[in-house]
């Protein structure tokens, strides 16, 4: 047999390969989807609103000029008639005489608080159930199968009831408040990342590489943890990302409703929104100056989800 | 004058922050009437975007530049607008895909689809159309076509689509079929059906045929003439038979020899070709396949080897081609065209007989050329 | 021969239910994707297993390794019955059968480098002291499967198609399995790198006396790397014989018209050669033909026993044949009928030997 001369070429091959290529790392998916993130024009502007978003929640509520619930114009309130923008307060004063200015800076903290604890309830109870039901599901077979209709038919319950009427239901059943509006737009959002993990996690329960774990010998609940969780992951931290406009478009419209923090002395845009409502004729700015700061912070998240979604989406990748 | 006649054909894609890929790179080649034509090659060697260019079907994007000609029948088709390029597309020029259910649309019943073309292209309507319809789908071997034409894409099995299609490009008797790995998706039972039906077609109706594909076998039962791409260049160019008997260029030597054979033993080894496309050179303007060749010498790296046109219309870009019976290694080179000077634009035939001495030529090969 | 039998499949079936119903599962059939296989691979050698898709040639591959449940039947490992093992002592078999998939990009976890795709299957099975050991044990497979170091700490994605199935092979060959099940390996690579991977595996077997059981649509492929092969159709073996008889000397009706589909390089071998064209598709695996499943492809099916009674496997010269009329057909005896199919005879089509005159053939000049 001759063998000689192609089995010469192949290692002439390695050799040449190898030289041909640098030693650097191997750089990851997670990694790759960071560059493609840092060049997307959309991610950029969206985390700078974010960033800026975050500091002023952060150290704003420090820095503030007034007290928010100090009612310091008093005086000057007359009925249809506030103290507008000018040098001591840049908003004007609120229909109680409060720096409207302080009142939105403070009131960041609060939204963001909201929708970040909501987002992560949601997060988090979803990804338990969806993780279970898309684990048995995919590898258990026929109890996994029951597993997963029973966790799936109670999402369904979830999913089939208006989320604002839910949101309003949990809010009587625990009174009005910031917990009740965290965890009723946490609630609101379990079925989506339940449904998503779950729906992620089938499709990868089918994957070759998943066969391959088990004819390696892998234990299932290994194989869920170790291959099929890291690869599902991708959209539901997309999700989250965008969950967090809606959590806070949602909570706003919570606390507009009354169900939210009634506490005077913590200001929240939704509740300033609602405050402003019999104003509007009068005292627009008012209304505008929450709801903007809202659609701003809700699109910063949007933006920001967004350039993930095209960042991490494997279809588009090379 | 040959039917469709491609020359210098480029194909770049520009991308912001990243190097310019010349996916097709002066590629040059002609198709008569009635002749079946290869362009074969590995994936990514360009030889869909050569097909897709030549219809106007690459889709439309920024960075996008398609340099070059194709001229069918005297026609420019690179410059002709949208609109009279489809009216060229489906009545002189069609084409089959490889995957038969995505070229069909799902939600439409194939006799439509095929009706469709009939109107648009022939000006048939209504019971005429129809019958027509049924005629192309018993022509191409789908058995009980009145049925077949009220049934959807989904209904018919992967073979029948094929046919379906390959009724739609028909309709109208176009004069040049471009056929892209038509068979690739299909049993190999059911890619002889097909090969057959294609053969078929072109002997019955004149019909030329631009054959796609990375199947040597394929191209060795069908084509008349033989491009072979590398990286976007055409490599070689030869009849079947010679092509098949004395690849001249390492990369169709080395392509011819890691085929498995089904008429070679148990344990033959395979002479496989080093390395893959993505190996690329320390130097780019060199010969593509340079990293991969066995024949590689010094002169294949300092710029893109120039076309030789050998004996009887051969050609080939290498400096330093396999070694051939009965020829000395400058016998065989009757001219060599410089890349920047459109290859094409050379003819074969008028080539004078006397080799020149030739610019660019790398050292002659030493060893084995008395074998 | 060697009697030393390392992998034996008796009378495998998988079936898998059709369900119909909107709220309660109805089981409406079954698609009978394996249904009833026997066969025998000698340790170190190689079967080849061929087929269209569908035929359920990737069904009987896992079954085998028990990645699906087989319906009935007995799969036996080295004298283990797999069929009945408990789970436990299943995973611990893993280790001497080990799989290589198709498409080398699927079946890589994106998400992992090298290094941790070839350490799991040690992890699993406690092989390899610690990690410096693991990462020899892991080097070596490297320099087996002719991949580079620096590849450890890449990903996937990194790599070209051939250097990925590399990567696929060497998960396998980490363990030191003594099965390897290869479904389709080399079909999703360019013909370049299909025979670097086919050398590959040859030379794996040589050295570390594999024994392979390769599954491909490839005839030539199989051909090449088989010391036997088996045909099926839609859920059985129809042919089975050492690969040089089965491809000289092929038997079976669906065998024969396999071998003519297959195109073959050489424009010569491509222009005298006989195709046989079977009509029309692979009829439905849930709802198969009565008797023999190809009698209604069959260019020389008969009126008789073909149509009512099933053909079993038997031996004729050395091959396993599950056709009623192999001798006859062999012999010449009887004769294709046209009406069925098309038979095609390429004369006169293409280039004419003689059109293409001397000059244009350089190699006549000498």
């Amino acid at each position: 047999m001759t063998i000689s001369p192609s089995k010469k070429k192949e290692k002439i091959d390695r050799l040449a390969e190898t030289a041909a290529r640098d030693d650097e790392r191997g750089v990851s998916l997670w990694q790759e989807a960071f560059r493609r993130l840092r060049r997307n024009p959309a991610a950029i502007i969206g985390t700078v609103i974010l960033a800026l978003f975050v500091l002023v929640a952060l150290v704003g509520p420090l820095l503030v000029p007034h007290a928010p619930d100090a009612q310091l114009w008093k005086g000057e309130v007359r009925l249809g008639d506030f103290p507008g923008p000018r040098a001591e307060n840049w908003f004007g004063t609120d229909q109680l005489g409060r720096d409207e200015f302080s009142r939105m800076i403070v009131g960041a903290r609060q939204t963001l608080l909201v929708g970040i604890v909501a987002t992560l309830i949601g997060l988090a109870v979803g990804s338990l159930i969806g993780g279970v039901a898309g684990a048995a599901a995919g590898l258990g077979g026929r109890w996994g199968r029951a597993i997963d209709n029973v966790l799936m038919r109670f999402i369904d319950m979830l999913l089939a009831m208006p989320s604002l009427l839910l949101a309003i239901s949990i809010a009587a059943l625990l009174g009005a408040g910031l917990t009740t509006v965290m965890i009723a737009v946490g609630v609101v959002s379990v079925p989506v990342f339940a449904r998503l993990l779950r729906g992620s996690m089938i499709a990868q329960s089918n994957s070759d590489y998943v066969l391959a774990a088990t004819s390696l010998g892998v234990k299932k609940p290994k194989i869920a943890l170790t291959h099929v969780v890291p690869n599902s992951l991708a959209p539901v931290i997309v999700q989250a990302t965008l969950t967090l406009a809606t959590a806070i478009i949602e909570a706003a419209a919570l606390s507009f409703l009354g169900l939210g923090n009634n506490d005077a002395s913590i200001p929240e845009w939704g509740v300033m929104l609602a405050d402003a409502q019999p104003y509007l004729d009068s005292a627009p700015r008012l209304a505008i100056l929450p709801a903007v700061a809202i659609i701003i912070t809700a699109l910063g998240f949007t933006l920001l989800g967004e350039a993930m979604r095209e960042a991490l989406d494997p279809k588009l990748r090379k | 004058m040959a039917l469709l006649e491609v020359e210098d054909l480029s194909v770049t894609f520009a991308r912001r922050g990243q190097r310019t890929v010349h996916a097709v790179d002066g590629v040059s080649f002609s198709v008569d009437a009635g002749e079946v034509v290869g362009l074969v090659g590995e994936s990514g060697c360009g030889k869909s975007v050569t097909s897709l260019a030549i219809m106007g079907l690459l889709p439309k994007q920024p960075g996008l530049a398609v340099g070059g000609k194709a001229v069918f029948d005297g026609t420019d088709l690179l410059q002709l607008d949208d609109r009279s390029r489809r009216d060229i597309r489906g009545r002189d020029i069609a084409m089959i895909f490889q995957d038969p259910l995505s070229s069909l649309n799902p939600v439409i019943p194939i006799g439509l689809q095929v009706t469709e073309v009939l109107t648009r292209h022939r000006g048939m309507k209504g019971a005429a159309a129809e019958k027509e319809a049924a005629e192309l789908l018993d022509r191409v071997g789908i058995p009980d076509p009145r049925r077949r034409l009220k049934e959807y894409p989904h209904q018919l099995s992967g073979g029948m689509r094929q046919r379906a299609l390959i009724a739609m490009a028909v309709a109208c008797q176009p004069r040049l079929l471009i056929a892209d790995e038509p068979t690739t998706a299909l049993d190999v039972t059911i890619q002889a059906q097909i090969l057959e039906l294609l053969k078929g077609l072109v002997r019955d109706s004149d019909t030329a045929l631009l054959m796609i594909t990375h199947d040597l076998g394929v191209v060795a039962g069908m084509c008349d003439t033989v491009n072979v791409l590398y990286a976007g260049r055409v490599v070689e160019t030869a009849r079947r038979r010679p092509l098949f008997r004395e690849p001249r260029h390492p990369y169709t030597v080395g392509l011819l020899g890691s085929v498995p054979r089904l008429d070679a033993g148990r344990g033959e080894r395979l002479n496989a070709i080093p390395g893959s496309v993505r190996d690329v050179l320390p130097w780019p303007d060199g010969c593509a396949f340079a990293p991969r060749c066995e024949r590689r010498v010094d002169a294949c790296v300092g710029e893109p080897p120039a076309l030789v046109l050998a004996h009887h219309g051969r050609s080939y870009r290498c400096v330093n081609p396999a070694p051939v019976a009965g020829y000395a290694p400058g016998d065989d080179v009757r001219a060599v065209v410089p890349t920047q000077a459109q290859p094409g634009s050379v003819p074969a035939q008028a080539v004078p007989d006397d080799p020149p001495t030739v610019p660019g030529l790398g050292p002659a090969p030493r060893e084995e050329e008395s074998a | 021969m060697s009697d030393d039998i390392l992998v034996e499949v008796r009378d495998l079936k998988v079936h898998f239910p059709i369900r119909r119903g909107v709220i309660f599962d109805r089981t409406v059939g079954h698609v009978k994707a394996v249904d009833g296989v026997d066969l025998r691979i000698p340790r170190g050698k190689t079967y080849g297993l061929v087929g269209e898709s569908g035929c359920g040639k990737s069904t009987l591959g896992r079954a085998l390794l028990q990645l699906n449940p087989p319906t009935s039947g007995e799969v036996s490992f080295d004298g283990v019955e797999l069929t009945t093992l408990p789970a436990g002592k299943l995973r611990t078999m893993r280790r001497r059968m080990q799989m290589i998939f198709q498409d080398p990009m699927s079946s890589l976890d994106p998400r992992q480098n090298v290094e941790s795709i070839l350490t799991e299957g040690l992890q699993t099975h406690g092989i390899g002291t610690d990690r410096d050991d693991r990462r020899r044990i892991i080097g070596e497979t490297l320099d087996k499967v002719g991949l580079p170091r620096w590849a450890l700490s890449r990903y996937p994605h990194e790599f070209s198609g051939g250097q990925r199935q590399r990567i696929g092979i060497a998960r396998a060959l980490v363990l030191g399995p003594e099965l390897i099940v290869a479904d389709e390996p080399v079909s999703a690579l360019d013909v370049s790198i299909q025979a670097q991977v086919v050398n590959l595996l040859d030379e794996l077997q040589e050295t570390l006396g594999l024994t392979y059981l390769v599954i491909a649509h490839d005839l030539a492929v199989v051909r090449h790397i088989s010391d036997t092969v088996g045909v099926m159709y839609l859920g059985a073996l129809v042919e089975e014989a050492p690969a040089d008889r089965l491809y000289n000397e092929p038997l079976h009706p669906y065998t024969r018209a396999l071998m003519s589909a297959v195109p073959v390089p050489d424009p010569d071998v491509e222009d005298r050669r006989e195709r046989i064209l079977l009509s029309g598709d692979l009829p439905s695996p849930a709802n198969p033909p009565s008797g023999c499943r190809f009698h209604t492809r069959c260019p020389w099916a008969q009126p008789t026993r073909c149509a009512d009674e099933r053909p079993v496997l038997r031996d004729i010269g050395g091959s396993r044949v599950a056709c009623h009329f192999a001798e006859p057909i062999a012999s010449g005896e009887l004769r294709p009928h046209q009406v069925k199919t098309q038979l095609t005879r390429p004369a006169g089509e293409g280039e004419e030997p003689h059109s293409v005159s001397a000059p244009s053939e350089p190699g006549s000049y000498v």
